[in-house]
């Protein structure tokens, strides 16, 4: 027994020091999908019960907590940290494009802009669905991972700024006519709904639970993924980066058996949450 | 108040809350009724005094002094002699009352005291009431022991203010009794009440108790249109204490409407219950008192409720929040269009900006009743709810079919790959 665990043991050493590992996401990456995500999670778990505050789980949960007011301090308290991220993001996009120069930014492979061959890869990806045609290519960033930044950017101002709106209600009054502030709630709530039922089961299952990557895809948590993972995933920036021999440059230490541990607990509990909330959700509906 | 003899001798001057509870002209009535009523006792004192000399409380307290002395029967038919003294009727001999017996030794079967002989005017009343056929003796039933009754400021009167609610309560808290008679179990609730805590709690003899709105004797069900518990005579009930509140209320659309004969209209009990009564300003009254006022106004209700005040008030904890009469105001309600109003369009900035300071004109075009799926009433906001539900279904629908798909094909490879290995993790 002890002979064959230590083997097992060995060999699974072996397989990782034969595995190469590179880096996908910056620690201000994953700090920036951390704190996007823990926000999101508690701004759902406080808006959800104000979106269906006649339900019986919404007044369990609000009285678990002290009541509305604690729910609106909190999702307040999400809110303001989560403005504060995103206006972190919006100003270093503009640092790096506009003081340091840097290329890339708004057009290219790196680029988060969608281009034609985001579209291509669209129609190609629905062919090899239907057998008619070969799996796209994917660059370092394919058209749903473009459609979930920009989803969520439009979200951030959309959301945002209706929430301010009803938050700060008499200052906005002065910009905004009587009717826009029935319409804030409307716009609020429905994008918001848009955004918890879209997160909670679309983005969790074409990135963690489809079967490439069950049950859970540690890359935004750790930043590196095996070579393997890389050239199935991404065959195009593999290639790119090979070709111009800047390979090398991407080369990281496989992440420690901690820091993936550390890793599943946080995504296993965030998508347990998301997955709970998506279900009372849908309860009110169904 | 039904103008008794000697217990009601002393009660305007000891009892502040019959004071405001009565105008004028009805208190000079009582207190004529009064009169004519201690006259009449006095009379009855008269009538049987004469034969009474002959057995005076001494020859009787000779035997019946013996508390452990018993009837036939095994009753108990022992008097307390001090307290019997003392008590309201501890001057009379005791055949004043047991007048058939003449002489000693008596026969050893009695008639039943005869109360009406001297309280003629709460026995008349009683005869049309609600207690008219209970089988129990109907005075010492609330009055308690014949011989400790008390005047009904004392507190050892069975009905002193603040012993009334345990008085009635020995059968109307009974749920065999509720059950029997088709009544509400409503001493619980009365207790738990406003009333009933300023009662119990702080002892307040103001404090309206059962026979503050019911009456004593004269005491009618509700749907008789005699009783002042009458839907329409609810608001003169209540407005005998609360005759500010009565006032604004009459003024109100709802006073208004009841007055006028309109008995779907709501009085003081629609609102606050008739036992279970409430501090307003308390927490559950809050969260209770929103779909008491859309059970007539559904429409306005459910527009209410898309709102961001019935999201924040339906959580409870923070029952701030606008609800009707907030807003509309409580008891004199009236339409917007009345420039009295506090929903009236002047005046609006005052209203909203009780709780919302700083709001301007444009804050108050706000609407608070604003219904998204009325194309014709809110098109603005008909169309920004059609195009966020619009992007809603839409992007969900794509991504849907997009995941499935994927799904599908994914674990299609993924089985065909593994066979091609040789069903290795297969």
């Amino acid at each position: 027994m002890a002979d064959l665990e230590q083997a097992a043991a060995e060999s699974w050493e072996h397989e990782e020091k034969e595995m190469r590992h590179f880096l996908r996401f910056t620690r201000a990456q994953r700090l920036l999908h951390a704190t996007l995500f823990t926000t999101f999670l508690g701004l759902a778990a406080t808006g959800l019960p104000m979106r269906f505050s006649e339900s019986v789980w919404a007044r369990a949960l609000a009285s678990g907590v002290g009541g509305f007011g604690a729910i609106l301090a909190f999702h307040k308290l999400c809110a303001v940290v989560l403005t504060l991220a995103f206006l972190i993001h919006v100003r270093d996009i503009f640092t790096r494009a506009f003081i340091h120069r840097e290329k890339g930014i708004f057009w290219g492979a790196n680029s988060m802009v969608a281009n034609w061959k985001d579209v291509k890869d669209l129609f190609g990806h629905f062919r090899w669905f239907l057998g008619l045609g070969p799996r796209p290519q994917f660059d370092r960033y394919s058209y749903w991972e473009k459609f979930d930044y920009w989803a969520v950017f439009w979200g951030m101002v959309v959301i945002g700024f209706s929430g301010y709106a009803m938050w700060f209600a008499p200052f906005f009054a002065h910009f905004l006519p009587g009717w826009a502030l029935n319409a804030v709630l409307v716009i609020h709530s429905e994008e918001g709904l848009l955004a918890i039922l879209f997160i909670f089961s679309i983005h969790f299952v074409n990135t963690h639970l489809r079967p490439d990557s069950f049950p859970m895809d540690l890359v935004i948590f750790t930043g590196i993924e095996s070579e393997e993972e890389f050239k199935n995933r991404r065959p195009k920036e593999y290639q790119r980066l090979m070709a111009e021999g800047k390979l090398e440059a991407r080369l990281a230490e496989a992440p420690g058996i901690w820091q993936l541990n550390f890793s599943r607990v946080v995504g296993f509990t965030a998508v347990a949450i998301g997955l709970l909330l998506l279900v009372l959700t849908l309860s009110a509906y169904f | 108040m039904t103008g008794g003899c000697l217990l009601d001798r002393s009660t305007p001057a000891a009892n502040p809350a019959k004071e405001h509870r009565h105008d004028a002209a009805k208190w000079i009535g009582a207190c004529m009724k009064t009169a004519s009523s201690i006259k009449l006792a006095l009379g009855a004192l008269l009538a049987v005094a004469a034969p009474s000399l002959a057995l005076a409380q001494t020859d009787c307290l000779a035997c019946h002094g013996d508390m452990t002395l018993q009837d036939a029967s095994g009753h108990s038919v022992g008097v307390e002699a001090h307290t019997f003294a003392a008590s309201l009727h501890g001057s009379l001999q005791c055949t004043a009352c047991h007048t058939t017996i003449k002489e000693y030794p008596h026969p050893d079967k009695v008639t039943p005291v005869e109360c009406q002989n001297c309280h003629a005017d709460q026995a008349s009343g009683l005869a049309d009431s609600v207690h008219a056929k209970a089988s129990e003796h109907p005075c010492i039933s609330c009055h308690g022991n014949a011989h400790a009754i008390f005047p009904k400021d004392d507190p050892r009167s069975a009905v002193y203010p603040l012993n009334i609610p345990r008085t009635c309560g020995s059968c109307h808290s009974d749920a065999a009794l509720a059950k029997k008679y088709g009544l509400a179990n409503v001493y619980s609730f009365y207790m738990d009440s406003i009333h009933g805590f300023a009662l119990s709690r702080e002892g307040l003899l103001v404090a309206a108790n059962c026979q503050s709105c019911h009456g004593s004797h004269h005491i009618l069900r509700h749907t008789n249109p005699l009783s002042s518990t009458y839907k329409a005579n609810i608001p003169k009930t209540c407005g005998s204490c609360h005759a500010g509140i009565a006032a604004g209320y009459a003024f109100g659309v709802h006073g208004k409407a009841v007055a006028s004969g309109n008995l779907k209209a709501p009085v003081c009990t629609d609102c606050h219950t008739a036992h279970a009564i409430l501090q307003p300003t308390e927490a559950a009254f809050r969260m209770q008192s929103t779909p008491i006022c859309g059970s007539c106004h559904q429409d306005k209700l459910s527009t209410y409720r898309d709102t961001f005040h019935s999201q924040l008030g339906g959580l409870g904890g923070y029952v701030q929040t606008a609800r009707c009469w907030d807003c509309h105001g409580a008891h004199g309600i009236l339409p917007a269009s009345d420039p009295r109003s506090p929903v009236n369009q002047a005046n609006l900035v005052k209203t909203c900006g009780r709780c919302h300071p700083g709001a301007n004109l444009s804050f108050v075009q706000y609407q608070p009743h604003a219904n998204a799926r009325d194309r014709k009433l809110n098109p603005a906001l008909y169309f920004v709810r059609l195009f966020m539900n619009l992007l809603l279904i839409g992007t969900l629908t794509f991504f849907v079919i997009h995941t499935i798909l994927w799904l599908i094909r994914s674990r299609y490879n993924q089985i065909k790959t593994r066979s091609a290995e040789g069903g290795k993790n297969g």
